[in-house]
C-alpha cells in the first residue's frame, strides 16, 4: 500500500508543478484527447489564447466526446469545467438533459456550417462530413453513391464502426437513415455482405485500412488532407456521394458553474475567430466553422464539397437511435 | 507441519486480502449502485441480451479447448527437450503476447492471416482467387489461440518441470514406453493444472472485446463485456452496467465450479530436488513430432510478432525513443507495472499461504474449508470485474476529494493488480506447495522458523517462481489501456495510452515504433522473470 500512497503522492506533486502561476486567473477546458495531443490543436490555442486574455487555459483531455459527457454526468455541479470543447451534435438533445449548462449570449454571427445550425447554448467550433475513404491503388472505381455502396461488388470490403460504441459508426445509421428510410434495414442486409467487419472505434478501423487489409473504411472527408500534407500521398481519397453526406459538426459550451463567466465568453467568441480557426484544418483535420484569416491549403480544396448536408435534430437522434440500433443489430446479425 | 501461531498468521494474511479485494469491488460497484441514474425503463434482460450471452460462452469455451488442447504437446515436447535450440527464448517469447495491446496483436495477427496477409498472398500465388476470410468466429479464435495458447503451454511446462527426477530414473529403469510415460506421469501432472489453466484462459475469453469487435465480422459476433462497455460509456446507464456485470460474473462462476469438479489428482509424493534428466523420447518418431510440435507453435507465434516488428522498424525509433513524452510515459507505465506488480504478488503469497495453512490442518472445519474455497474463488472471479465499472465506481467514490486526476495513478495500479491477481496465483500456488511438501516437516522437526526461515529455506526456492509472477503481472499491468481513459490523462500518460493515441489521429507509423518498443520492454522483463533459468534446472 505505501507504494500506492507513494504514487499519489508523486502525482499531486506533478500536478502542483504543473499550475505554477497561482496568481491569474485560469479557465478550465474539458476536451476530447486528441485536442490536446502535441500535434492537436491545443498547444497553439493555448498560446494564442494566453497572449490576449492574461490567464492561463488549463485543457483537460478526456477520451472522446461520449466519455467527455460522461464525465460531466459524473460530476454534476461539482464539475471543475468552465467550458466543455468537444461534444458532437448527436450529443446535444442528451447534455442539454443534464441541466448543466448555460446559454452563451454571445454574437454567433461569425459562425458558417453546412445546414446553418445554430443553438444558444452550444456553439460549432468545426465540422467534417462523413465519408467512404478508400485506397486508389485497389479500387479504381469508387462508389459514387451510397446506394452503389449497398448494391456494389461485395468482394470489395468496407471497415465501418459500431454505433453502440462510437461516434462515426451513429453517423453511418444516421446517413443511411436520412437517405433510405423505413428501407434502412434491407439496405443494411445488403450493405452486409460488403462489411468486413465492423470495430469499436474509428482507429481500429482506420488502422486496418491503412495496413492495406480493407480498401474503403468510413471515415471523415477530411482525412484525404492529412495525407496530403503530412505524408504528401494523395493514394487516399474519399469517395464523393451523390445523395449527399451526414454530417458532425463538433460544438462548444458554458457551464452553468463556471467560476469566471465573463472570461469563458471571452473564450468562445475567440474561439469563432479567426486567430482559432486557423489552427483547426492542420491539427483537428477538419473543416473550419468560421472564417479563417488565411485561405485554406491547396490540399484542403481538392477534397470532396458534398452537394448536400445530411443533419438530424439531436431531439430525433435522442428518441430514436434505441430503436434504430436494434433496427441495425437485427439486420447485421442475419445469417 | 506448520506451528499454531504460522497457521493462525496465515490465514490472517489470506483474510486481510481478501476482505481488501472485497472491499475494492464492493465500493465501487455500491458507488455506482447508489448514483441516480434517472428511470432508464429499459428491460434488462431481453432476446438481446440472452443471444450475446450464448456466443460469449460459445466463443469463450471453443477458445479454451482450443487454446489447451493445443497447447499440450507444445508443453510436453518442449519438457522432453531440454536442450532444443533457442528453448528459452521460444519460452521468453511466449510471454510478449500478454503484453501487447490486444489491439496490436490483432493487426499483427492480420498481417499473416488477413485478407492482404502472408498466407493469402501464398494461396493466391498457388491458383487461389479469392482470399481466404478469417473474419468471423474463426478469427475470434485465432486470436484467442494466440494470445492463450502460450500462456497454457508456459504453465504447463511449469507442472511438467515441477516433476522428481526420481520419475524419470523409474520409468527408464522400469523401461516405459512413451505412452505409458504420458499415462502414468505427464498427464498426471498437467490433469492437476488444467483446470486452473482453462478456469483462467475461459474468463479471459468470455471477457474479450476488442478482438471480438475487430475480428468477428459483425455485430452478431458480441459479448456480455461489449454490452457493458455499451451500457456504461455510451449510455451512461450504471444500473444495467451492473446488472450486465453480474450477469457475466454469475454465469462465468457457474462454469468455473463445474470445471473445477473435476476430480484432482491426488499429491505426488516428495522428491529431494535432484536434477532433472530426461531418458525418454530418444527414438527419431518422438524427435520429429517433438521438433514438429515445437517449430508449429513457434512459427505461429512469431509469424505474428515478427510483422509487428516489420512495421515497427519504419518508424523513426530513435526520435520516439529520445522524446520526452516517451520517456515520461514508460515511467509512468513501469512505475504503475511495478507497483501493481508487487501488490499482486504480495495479495498472492498472502492467498497461497492461507490456503496452505488450512490445507495443513488436521482436520478443518467447515468455516475453514469455505474460507479456502473463497480465496481461490475470489482470486479467480475479480477477472470478471470489468475495469470500466471499476474505474467509474471509484471515480464516483473519490470525487468529493478532489481532483480524481491525483489518485488515478493509484487506482490504475490497483485495477491492474487485480488483474494479474488470478495469474500470479496460478505460477505462485503450485511451486509454494511443492516447496512446502519438500520443507515442510524438515525445517519443523529442525525448529527453524520466523526470519530464518524465510531466508534460509523459502528464499531460495521461491525466488524463481516469485520473478516469474511478478513479470507476468508486469507485462499484463503494462499491456492494459484498461481504466486510464476516463481520468482526464494528462498526468498519466502510460505506454499503451500513447499507443492508442498515436493510432486515434492518423499516425499509424509512430503507434508501430512504440508497440515494437513496447513488445521489447515485455520481452525484457520476461528475461528478468526467467533468469536463473537454466541454473535452477541444473541445480545439484
Amino acid at each position: 500500500m505505501r507504494s500506492t500512497i507513494f504514487l499519489s503522492i508523486a502525482a499531486a506533486a506533478g500536478l502542483c508543478f504543473s499550475s505554477a502561476s497561482a496568481q491569474e486567473k485560469t479557465l478550465t477546458i474539458y476536451t476530447y484527447e486528441s485536442f490536446i495531443a502535441e500535434w492537436g490543436p491545443g498547444p497553439k490555442v493555448k498560446e494564442a489564447f494566453e497572449k490576449t486574455c492574461g490567464c492561463v487555459l488549463n485543457m483537460v483531455g478526456i477520451a472522446d466526446g461520449v466519455a467527455l459527457l460522461t464525465r460531466l454526468k459524473l460530476e454534476g455541479e461539482s464539475t471543475g469545467a468552465d467550458i466543455v470543447l468537444g461534444l458532437d451534435t448527436n450529443l446535444i438533445s442528451e447534455a442539454k438533459v443534464t441541466g448543466l449548462f448555460e446559454t452563451h449570449g454571445i454574437d454567433t454571427s461569425a459562425v458558417n456550417v453546412p445546414g446553418g445550425y445554430t443553438d444558444d447554448t452550444f456553439i460549432p467550433y468545426d465540422y467534417g462530413h462523413f465519408a467512404v475513404v478508400y485506397d486508389t491503388q485497389a479500387i479504381k472505381n469508387p462508389p459514387k453513391s451510397l446506394k452503389e455502396l449497398v448494391e456494389g461488388d461485395p468482394s470489395q470490403k468496407i471497415a465501418i464502426e459500431d454505433p453502440r460504441t462510437a461516434t462515426p459508426g451513429l453517423g453511418l445509421l444516421l446517413w443511411m437513415k436520412s437517405v433510405y428510410g423505413d428501407q434502412a434495414p434491407e439496405a443494411w442486409t445488403k450493405l452486409k455482405n460488403r462489411i468486413l467487419t465492423v470495430t469499436p472505434g474509428w482507429s481500429e478501423a482506420y488502422g486496418l485500412f491503412t495496413k492495406g487489409e480493407v480498401p474503403m473504411v468510413l471515415s471523415y472527408a477530411t482525412s484525404p488532407a492529412y495525407h496530403l500534407i503530412e505524408e504528401n500521398t494523395d493514394r487516399y481519397q474519399a469517395a464523393a456521394f451523390s445523395e449527399g453526406h451526414y454530417i458532425q459538426i463538433e460544438v462548444a459550451a458554458l457551464l452553468r458553474t463556471a467560476s469566471d463567466k465573463d472570461l469563458a465568453r471571452q473564450f468562445l467568441s475567440f474561439m469563432i475567430s479567426p486567430a482559432f480557426q486557423d489552427i483547426i484544418p492542420t491539427t483537428n483535420w477538419m473543416m473550419p466553422a468560421a472564417k479563417t484569416s488565411q485561405p485554406l491549403p491547396e490540399a484542403f480544396g481538392k477534397l470532396v464539397q458534398p452537394q448536400k448536408t445530411f443533419l438530424m435534430g439531436s431531439d430525433e437522434v435522442a428518441k430514436n437511435r434505441r430503436a434504430w440500433i436494434d433496427e441495425w443489430l437485427a439486420a447485421m446479425s442475419m445469417n | 507441519m506448520l506451528t499454531g501461531v504460522e497457521r493462525r498468521r496465515g490465514i490472517a494474511f489470506g483474510m486481510a486480502s481478501l476482505l481488501g479485494i472485497v472491499l475494492f469491488i464492493g465500493l465501487a460497484l455500491g458507488a455506482l449502485l447508489s448514483w441516480d441514474a434517472g428511470t432508464s425503463g429499459e428491460r434488462l434482460f431481453t432476446a438481446y441480451t440472452w443471444r450475446i450471452l450464448r456466443f460469449t460462452l460459445w466463443q469463450a469455451t471453443l477458445s479454451t479447448v482450443l487454446s489447451v488442447g493445443l497447447a499440450i504437446p507444445v508443453a510436453l515436447a518442449l519438457a522432453r527437450r531440454p536442450n532444443f535450440l533457442g528453448r528459452i527464448w521460444i519460452i521468453r517469447l511466449m510471454a510478449v503476447p500478454m503484453g501487447l495491446p490486444v489491439l496490436i496483436g490483432a493487426l499483427g495477427l492480420i498481417g499473416i492471416w488477413g485478407r492482404q496477409g502472408m498466407l493469402n498472398g501464398l494461396l493466391l500465388k498457388l491458383g487461389l482467387d479469392q482470399p481466404v476470410s478469417i473474419y468471423g468466429l474463426s478469427g475470434i479464435l485465432l486470436a484467442h489461440v494466440f494470445f492463450n495458447l502460450p500462456l497454457a503451454a508456459r504453465l504447463m511446462l511449469a507442472a511438467l518441470e515441477r516433476l522428481p527426477a526420481e520419475y524419470w530414473f523409474l520409468s527408464s529403469s522400469l523401461g516405459m514406453k512413451s505412452l505409458s510415460i504420458f499415462r502414468f506421469i505427464e498427464w498426471s501432472a498437467i490433469r492437476g493444472v488444467i483446470p486452473g489453466i482453462a478456469g483462467l484462459i475461459f474468463m479471459l475469453c468470455a471477457t474479450s472485446f476488442t478482438l471480438v469487435l475487430v475480428l468477428g465480422g459483425g455485430p452478431a459476433a458480441t459479448t456480455l463485456e461489449v454490452a457493458i462497455y455499451q451500457a456504461l460509456r455510451f449510455d451512461f446507464e450504471p444500473p444495467r452496467a451492473i446488472a450486465l456485470s453480474f450477469l457475466q460474473i454469475g454465469v462465468t462462476a457457474l462454469i468455473l465450479i463445474a470445471i473445477s469438479l473435476f476430480p484432482a489428482p491426488e499429491d505426488s509424493s516428495a522428491d529431494v530436488g535432484r536434477a532433472v534428466r530426461r531418458f525418454d523420447g530418444k527414438t527419431p518418431t518422438a524427435r520429429l513430432w517433438d521438433c514438429l510440435a515445437i517449430l508449429l507453435a513457434t512459427a505461429f507465434l512469431i509469424l505474428p510478432l515478427a510483422s509487428i516488428i516489420l512495421s515497427g522498424l519504419k518508424a523513426d525509433l530513435w526520435n520516439l525513443v529520445t522524446s520526452p513524452i516517451f520517456l515520461r510515459a514508460a515511467l509512468t507505465s513501469l512505475t504503475i507495472a511495478f507497483t501493481a506488480g508487487l501488490l499482486a504478488v504480495t495479495a498472492a503469497l498472502a492467498i497461497i499461504t492461507a490456503r496452505n495453512a488450512i490445507a495443513d490442518m488436521k482436520l478443518p472445519g467447515a468455516p475453514a474449508k469455505s474460507l479456502s474455497t473463497l480465496l481461490g474463488g475470489m482470486s479467480s472471479l475479480v477477472l470478471l470485474v470489468p475495469p470500466v465499472v471499476l474505474g467509474t465506481g471509484w471515480f464516483l467514490l473519490l470525487q468529493p476529494f478532489g481532483d480524481v486526476a491525483r489518485f488515478a495513478p493509484a487506482l490504475v495500479a490497483a485495477i491492474n493488480m487485480l488483474m494479474a491477481l488470478p495469474f500470479v496465483v496460478r505460477v505462485l500456488a503450485p511451486a509454494m506447495q511443492l516447496h512446502h511438501k519438500r520443507t515442510g516437516r524438515l525445517t519443523a522437526s529442525l525448529g527453524i522458523s520466523g526470519w530464518a526461515k524465510l531466508w534460509r529455506i523459502d528464499r531460495p526456492a521461491l525466488t524463481k517462481p516469485l520473478l516469474v509472477g511478478l513479470s507476468f503481472a508486469m507485462a499484463l499491468s503494462l499491456g492494459d489501456l484498461g481504466a486510464v481513459a476516463l481520468f482526464g490523462s494528462a498526468d498519466l500518460t502510460t505506454l499503451p495510452w500513447l499507443v492508442y493515441s498515436r493510432l486515434s489521429s492518423y499516425r499509424t507509423n509512430d503507434a508501430d515504433g512504440l508497440a515494437l518498443i513496447l513488445g521489447v520492454i515485455c520481452l525484457i522483463l520476461t528475461m528478468i522473470g526467467t533468469a536463473g533459468y537454466r541454473k535452477a534446472n541444473d541445480r545439484g
